[in-house]
Parts: structure tokens; C-alpha cells; sequence
């Protein structure tokens, strides 16, 4: 499970292009929930993935996954515990290397690497039986260099590698947003049942209010580096995208209200 | 062009075909655009010229000058890695170094190797002219160390490196520490340059301190060379195309300084690497030019 306390981060300090992306964000995530994270440009969204993933540093608070406190750590250090897929399709697999290598890559995250040889035939047998579950004909596939798929399929194939290792919270960084709807709800439909079939702990960024709402247990809307909505169970299943217009609307209208204070 | 002349550079090309597989190693692996080369290659020859003529064993000797060239590559990468200095200036920092250090390291502008034993004269089998005895061994050694690199490149900690060159984020979210690995492939990389210098100088009869000048150039255009004539996505493959490349180099510059007919000697050797690696690096324009005349 996760738990992030109070997180700050500005971005150049005392320049002209200062920015506060988080502004004591706190959050917590039992194990096994599944959270959709909302919010327009710039609220903090990736900078919050990014600083549980640890490819950045807060400035201030603490992120405990497990009960273990990762604040400090480099990326490389919290890999067995965290699992991401990029909203880049390119990005979260080797272009030039197989469709095997790349999975090889992903089975031995957060492990000591040696000098076995890194795609055996025990591993091929697992890799075919995953990518048959994508139906996509991957399975035949496996010497093929990654590039030569579409992006549906790399994004597809980095879920399936996501999934390959236990880990103890699975974020998804608006990893349909780069895809065509057809292809974009295979990928949602596929991320449900991997989750749903390891149990796994989830935070998923989002730019649709729709799949806010329809996927995972609970939605969480940041706004200027917080939380502001957290909504989950009986309140959030009464939900409508135009409700959570409106709450969306409340919100930035109270920020207005607030420039008009300091103006008048 | 006589038979001597041709073994000659048969042997030279398989030298800098070590070259080739470490400059494989640091611009396509690692995509780090690494001339250190030029200071290390010369490092290996001094290292190791200067202990033969101390009376050490040649293969000590080798293996030394082997060493201190791969330290000087882990240096390159630890000040880009560590000291966040830009790859290539990081290396142009460690080549003028390491000018230096060669002069410090051979206490002179050269080291010559006339009647010391070397890893030559102590492996030639007996009943072969030298000169076609040296191109033979070093034959072996080439094909060993590629088979090697081949064996590397398919382990973890290989695939974890390709990976750090080719998608560097991607790599740390799956726990590799990148960092280390740049700095394991650059002293690999410069390891082997380094053993392809200790390995000129036993050849060319000594280590000069003007003998790295242009090496990088060479081991690219033998890179450059043979992924154009041997295309593959494979590093199996490719190993062995950039080897053949350094050899098909060195065949060329015989041929254009041998051909009394144009006029070139032997100080036109650089205007000769820089026009044959413009033409490698055109042909494949030229290539999809003419297959694009085809189409239309």
C-alpha cells in the first residue's frame, strides 16, 4: 500500500518560470485498491507518478510504500516495489531490442542481474503464454524487434511486462491517452483484467471523466499540486461526468474568487 | 599492390577491429559519442611498450596497458555520469589528458620495440613468415573477443546495457542502474582499444605518442562500413559487420596509396579516412535514392 504525506515540489526555484507542481499532496492507498487520479493541465498529476516512482525528488513530505519510507530513494532502488507504464507508447519498452529482450527486462525489474543468459527457454514458455492472452498473435512473435509493433501493441505488451514481477503499486501515466479509442479500450479492458487478476494496487492518470469514474474503486481529482475531490464507493457510484463537471468547475471558480480577492 | 602489403593490412585492419567493437560499444550501444579512443588506444601502446622494454613478459604487459586504458574509460563515464559533464566533452576532457599521461607514462615521444620479445614473436608457430604469422593470431584473438561480446551482450547484465543506451528511463524503472552500466560498457569499450593499441605497438615495432591521432575516426569508419555493407538489427551480426569494416578500411588505403597512378602518399592517409568514411556514410542515401528512381 501506499502513503504519500505532504508532498512538495517546485520546479527552478527563484526563477521567472518558478512552479509549484505539488502543494502538500497527500494521499493513501489500502493494497489491492484501484484509483483513478483526474485533474486539468498542470495540477501535479505526473509529477505526483513521478515522485512515487522517484524520477523525482520532493522537496518536502514522505511517500512510505509497504510502510517502507522511499522518499529517498533513486528510481532503481524502489523498482521491485513499483510497476509504471508511460502514457508514451516508445517509452516503456527498448525500440531495438525484441519483443523477448524487452520482457526479459521486465521479468528481472528490481532483481540482481548476472551473466546467465538473459532469454532462456523456461522464459519463452511464460512470455508465449502472456502474450496469447492478448490474443494480438504475439506469441509468434518473440525474436521480433519491439518498434515493428504499433503502439497499441507496445503498450499492451508493456502492461503484460508491468505484471510480469509482484509489485506493490501499479501506476499508469494516461498510458491509453496516445492511442485511437478502439485500440484505447483494449488497453483499458486488458488493464482491468490484469489488475483485477493480481490484485494489484493501482493509480491510474486519466484525461477522460468517463473512464474516471467507470474504472477502478475510487477517483481522486488533483488541482494545483492537492487533492481536492476524493470520491469512492455509494457517492462515487451516484456520479455523473456532469457532476464531476461541476465539482471540476467549483473548484477552479474558488480560485477565481480568490484572484478577485487580491485584485480588489 | 604486393602480398606483403596486403597481409600488412589485413593486420592492421584486424588491430583496429578490435577498435571498431569498442567503438560499437560506446556509440551504438551506449550512445555515448566517446573520443577517448584517441587517448586511449596510444595509452594501451604506451603501457604496454614501455613494460616490454623493462623486461616484462608481453602478455603482462598487454594485459596492463588492456586495464589502464579500460580505467581511463570508466574516468570519461564517471565525469559525465557523476559529474553531469556533457559525453563528448567528457571525453575530449580524458583524451587531452591522457596526451600526458602517454608522455609521462613512456618518458619519451616513443617507445621503440625492435629485438624485445612480444606477443608476436612469442606465439609465432614456427614454419610461417612473420608477417603472415601476426595477421593469423590476431585472426583468433578478434574472433574470440567478438564471440565474446556476442555471449555478454545476451546475459542480464548485457541486455540491461543495451537497454541503458537505447531507452534510458525505461531502463531505471526496471531497477537498472544505469549509471553503472555506462560506466562498465565505457571501460569495456576502452579496454579493447586499449588492447588494440598494446597490440599495435608489438606489431609496429614500438609506441608513439602521435599514434592514437585519428583513431576514433578509423574505428568509426570501420562502423560505419560495415553496417552498410552487412545491414542487421542483430549485434551478432553487426559485430562481425564492423570488424569486417575496420579490414576493408585498411584494405582500402592500401589500395588508394598503392595506386601510383592517383598520387597519393603516405601523409595523405587522413584526407583518405575522412573522404572513404563521407562515401560509407553516403551510400545508404545513394542507396534509397536510386531505389526510390526505381519505384517511380
Amino acid at each position: 500500500m501506499l502513503s504519500a504525506q505532504n508532498l512538495e515540489l517546485t520546479f527552478n526555484p527563484g526563477t521567472p518560470i518558478e512552479t509549484q507542481a505539488l502543494r502538500g499532496m497527500s494521499l493513501d492507498i489500502p493494497a489491492g485498491q484501484f484509483v483513478t487520479v483526474i485533474g486539468s493541465n498542470g495540477a501535479g498529476k505526473s509529477t505526483f507518478l513521478n515522485a512515487i516512482s522517484g524520477e523525482q525528488t520532493v522537496d518536502a513530505g514522505s511517500i512510505l510504500i509497504d510502510g517502507e519510507d522511499v522518499t529517498r530513494q533513486p528510481v532503481w532502488d524502489r523498482a521491485h516495489k513499483v510497476a509504471r507504464v508511460f502514457q508514451d507508447p516508445m517509452a516503456g519498452t527498448c525500440e531495438n531490442l525484441t519483443i523477448e529482450e524487452n520482457m526479459s527486462l521486465a521479468l528481472g525489474r528490481g532483481q540482481f542481474r548476472s551473466l546467465r543468459l538473459a532469454v532462456r527457454e523456461e522464459m519463452r514458455v511464460l512470455f508465449r503464454e502472456r502474450l496469447a492472452m492478448l490474443g494480438l498473435g504475439l506469441e509468434r512473435r518473440l525474436t521480433d524487434r519491439i518498434g515493428l509493433l504499433s503502439g497499441g501493441q507496445r503498450q499492451a505488451v508493456s502492461l503484460l511486462m508491468a505484471s510480469l514481477r509482484p509489485s506493490r503499486i501499479l501506476l499508469l501515466d494516461e498510458h491509453t491517452a496516445a492511442l485511437d479509442p478502439r485500440t484505447a479500450k483494449f488497453v483499458l479492458d486488458l488493464t482491468e483484467r490484469i489488475v483485477a487478476e493480481h490484485g494489484l494496487t493501482t493509480m491510474m492518470v486519466t484525461h477522460s471523466m468517463r473512464q474516471a469514474l467507470d474504472v477502478g474503486d475510487r477517483t481522486v481529482m488533483l488541482h494545483q499540486g492537492r487533492v481536492v475531490l476524493d470520491v469512492s464507493g455509494d457517492v462515487r457510484r451516484g456520479l455523473d461526468v456532469p457532476d464531476l463537471l461541476t465539482m471540476f468547475e467549483r473548484v477552479r471558480g474558488e480560485e477565481l474568487a480568490d484572484d478577485s480577492l487580491l485584485l480588489s | 599492390m604486393s602480398v606483403y602489403s596486403l597481409w600488412g593490412s589485413l593486420e592492421i585492419g584486424l588491430i583496429f577491429g578490435l577498435v571498431a567493437l569498442g567503438v560499437l560499444i560506446s556509440f551504438r550501444v551506449l550512445n555515448f559519442p566517446d573520443l577517448t579512443v584517441d587517448g586511449s588506444f596510444p595509452l594501451g601502446g604506451a603501457a604496454a611498450a614501455i613494460l616490454i622494454h623493462h623486461g616484462y613478459d608481453p602478455f603482462v604487459a598487454t594485459g596492463i596497458g588492456t586495464l589502464a586504458a579500460g580505467f581511463a574509460g570508466v574516468i570519461t563515464g564517471w565525469l559525465n555520469v557523476r559529474l553531469k559533464i556533457m559525453d563528448l566533452l567528457a571525453s575530449i576532457l580524458m583524451m587531452i589528458a591522457l596526451y600526458s599521461i602517454n608522455l609521462r607514462v613512456m618518458d619519451a615521444p616513443n617507445v621503440p620495440l625492435i629485438t624485445e620479445s612480444t606477443v608476436f614473436t612469442v606465439l609465432q608457430p614456427a614454419g610461417l613468415h612473420d608477417y603472415v604469422a601476426r595477421p593469423l593470431i590476431l585472426l583468433v584473438l578478434v574472433v574470440v573477443v567478438k564471440l565474446v561480446l556476442d555471449w555478454f551482450f545476451a546475459t542480464q547484465v548485457g541486455l540491461a546495457m543495451r537497454s541503458t543506451g537505447s531507452n534510458p528511463r525505461m531502463a531505471r524503472s526496471q531497477g537498472i542502474r544505469t549509471g553503472n552500466m555506462v560506466l562498465l560498457g565505457m571501460g569495456i569499450s576502452n579496454a579493447l582499444c586499449g588492447l588494440a593499441g598494446a597490440l599495435f605497438a608489438q606489431s609496429q615495432g614500438g609506441a608513439d605518442i602521435s599514434m592514437g591521432i585519428g583513431t576514433i575516426v578509423i574505428g568509426l569508419a570501420a562502423v560505419i562500413i560495415g553496417e552498410s555493407i552487412l545491414p542487421s538489427r542483430r549485434l551478432a551480426i553487426t559485430t562481425l559487420a564492423v570488424v569486417i569494416g575496420a579490414v576493408l578500411y585498411r584494405f582500402f588505403v592500401a589500395l588508394a596509396l598503392n595506386a601510383d597512378f592517383v598520387g597519393l602518399k603516405a601523409q595523405d592517409l587522413n584526407l583518405v579516412t575522412a573522404v572513404l568514411v563521407t562515401v560509407a556514410l553516403v551510400i545508404p542515401l545513394i542507396k534509397q535514392r536510386l531505389r526510390r528512381k526505381r519505384v517511380e
